[in-house]
């Protein structure tokens, strides 16, 4: 007999169970903490054998653990508290297949910064556990234990419901979640140890949302932005981990399913109207999985999407990658024009930008310092390893 | 704790990083992470942090009532900012020594050891509990 695979179907049903307590309760944080509990003693005993309804044992065992907990707590305001809540709730303790979705909207709310929220979120939804979140941050399990504490704190007595304008509150959530995936992505700091796959997570939960709000053009977008993003990730970083740019990657081992899947998301999405962000980003994603070559790339309707972008974010950064595509068209003094007088606050990115087109403008003086001003503002381990090295390329040229 | 500045370079006329030949840079590089990978292989390692640089530094003072003074950088000695440290959980002090000097002859231009100067410091653990 094969072992069962305890630790998935504990992350399928955590957030089912935390739903199901959480409703019949009506408190978040507490209901959070009990179901950790009960999801920690189920990771010690199930590998011995399942029990008959895992889903049922995990929500008994949890609302056994919160009501032993209100009674030890103080006691008298608790209990009024509880009552009321059960009598209001009982008859509500099955599992909802909205529950997912409400508890997303919960932990990516506005009163948490991105630094609570993503954690609370890969705990409560995707079922993780501390130890597992620290070590994707790497960070002592007690500091993450911490934060996660301290995002409840701020939760606290919020009741287990949809929020009252769901459509104005799904942009946080994907905020949240775009910036899970981009941790994920673009994460290289310390020797890479065995670090969890966080991109993989925030797509899991972008898939989740998406399946919730089939509607929502933007979720869809977001989704198919990280679809089309991760495909390129085999290429994304040679064998002895370096950082390989768009332009020399080998598109051969880009994953075509995530491709076409992303593509079919976001043609059916462009289809019906009202564009976004996300389907912005996406569609940029798009035209360059479809390329076959850098250069055979469409750089027109790729610097036309920057403008849109830029028109509908006002953020400068986006104005970075407009220059980028407007030099792939028009050469690369263009693409250097775009960039007078923007101010990015001495970001590591512009001074990168700069040093590329300035290369391809053939001042290889310019490029050498630009490259090098990069390498000294950036916080990335991988991206200062890359960008050192283009100084010292250009140096020897 | 294997501590990493930024001066402390021995190599005469070793000039910056940025300025070596493109394979001399590569060499250096694959270096740290093939030592890293070897620490982590061996039980060694504990963590492995390159700082971001001295441009982007903060320098920060306070008394406690009034607004906190902020410098930003370039420091002007920058030479004294640490680049970098690594975490090594090892049985004795010789250890600790030997991996210092292996890190402090990380190759530079034309693979000739940079001779940098690795600063080991013990971290402090509790009390012993006999006493």
């Amino acid at each position: 007999m094969t072992p069962p695979d305890v630790e998935g179907l504990l992350r399928e049903l955590a957030p089912q169970a935390l739903g199901a307590v959480a409703r019949r309760y009506g408190e978040f944080a507490d209901a959070e903490d009990a179901v950790q509990e009960a999801l920690v003693t189920a990771a010690l005993e199930w590998p011995a054998g399942l029990p008959d309804s895992p889903l049922s044992w995990l929500i008994a065992v949890a609302s056994r653990r919160l009501v032993e907990e209100y009674r030890r707590t103080d006691a008298r305001r608790r209990r009024e508290e509880l009552a009321a809540s059960l009598s209001i709730h009982q008859e509500e303790t099955m599992p909802s297949s909205d529950d997912s979705l409400v508890l997303l909207f919960l932990c990516c709310d506005d009163k948490l910064s991105s630094t609570l929220s993503i954690p609370l979120t890969l705990r409560a939804v995707a079922g993780l556990t501390t130890r597992e979140i620290a070590a994707a941050y790497l960070v002592p399990e007690a500091t993450m234990a911490q934060r996660i504490s301290r995002a409840k704190t701020k939760l606290r007595g919020r009741r287990f419901e949809l929020p009252a304008n769901p459509a104005a509150r799904l942009r946080s959530v994907c905020e949240v979640l775009y910036l899970l995936f981009n941790e994920g992505y673009t994460s290289s700091s310390g020797p890479d140890l065995s670090r969890l796959d966080l991109s993989g997570e925030a797509i899991r939960l972008a898939r989740m949302l998406h399946g919730h709000v089939p509607a929502d053009p933007e979720v869809a977008g977001l989704l198919a932005l990280m679809l089309l993003t991760e495909a390129r990730r085999p290429a994304r970083t040679s064998a002895d981990g370096a950082l390989v740019p768009l332009a020399q990657q080998d598109r051969s081992i880009w994953v075509r399913a995530l491709i076409s899947e992303g593509l079919q998301l976001l043609n059916a999405t462009l289809a019906v109207g009202r564009i976004g962000e996300y389907q912005l980003l996406a569609s940029i994603a798009a035209l360059h999985d479809e390329s076959a070559s850098h250069a055979s790339t469409r750089w027109t309707d790729i610097a036309k999407a920057y403008t849109r972008l830029e028109s509908l974010t006002g953020n400068p950064m986006v104005r970075l990658n407009r220059a980028v595509a407007v030099a792939m068209v028009e050469g690369p003094a263009s693409g250097l024009a775009l960039l007078e007088g923007l101010d990015l606050h001495d970001s590591h990115r512009l001074h990168a930008v700069r040093a590329h087109l300035h290369e391809d403008t053939g001042d290889l003086v310019a490029a050498a310092q630009c490259y090098a001003a990069a390498a000294a503002r950036t916080d990335n381990a991988r991206e200062r390893d890359y960008l050192v090295e283009q100084a010292a390329r250009v140096s020897a040229r | 704790m294997l501590l990493q500045a930024y001066g402390g370079v021995e190599l005469e006329g070793c000039v910056p990083m940025t300025e070596w030949a493109p394979k001399d840079v590569r060499a250096h590089i694959d270096f740290q992470h093939a030592l890293n990978a070897e620490l982590l292989d061996s039980g060694e390692l504990v963590d492995a942090q390159g700082l971001a640089g001295p441009d982007v530094a903060k320098f920060v003072v306070s008394d406690g009532v009034n607004p906190p003074k902020i410098i930003d950088g370039p420091y002007p000695e920058s030479k004294e900012l640490l680049a970098g440290y690594r975490l090594i959980d090892v049985d004795s002090l010789d250890r600790a020594l030997a991996i210092a000097a292996r890190s402090s002859a990380a190759p530079g231009p034309g693979g000739v050891p940079i001779q940098q100067q690795i600063e080991v410091r013990q971290v402090m653990g509790a009390p012993d509990p006999e006493v």
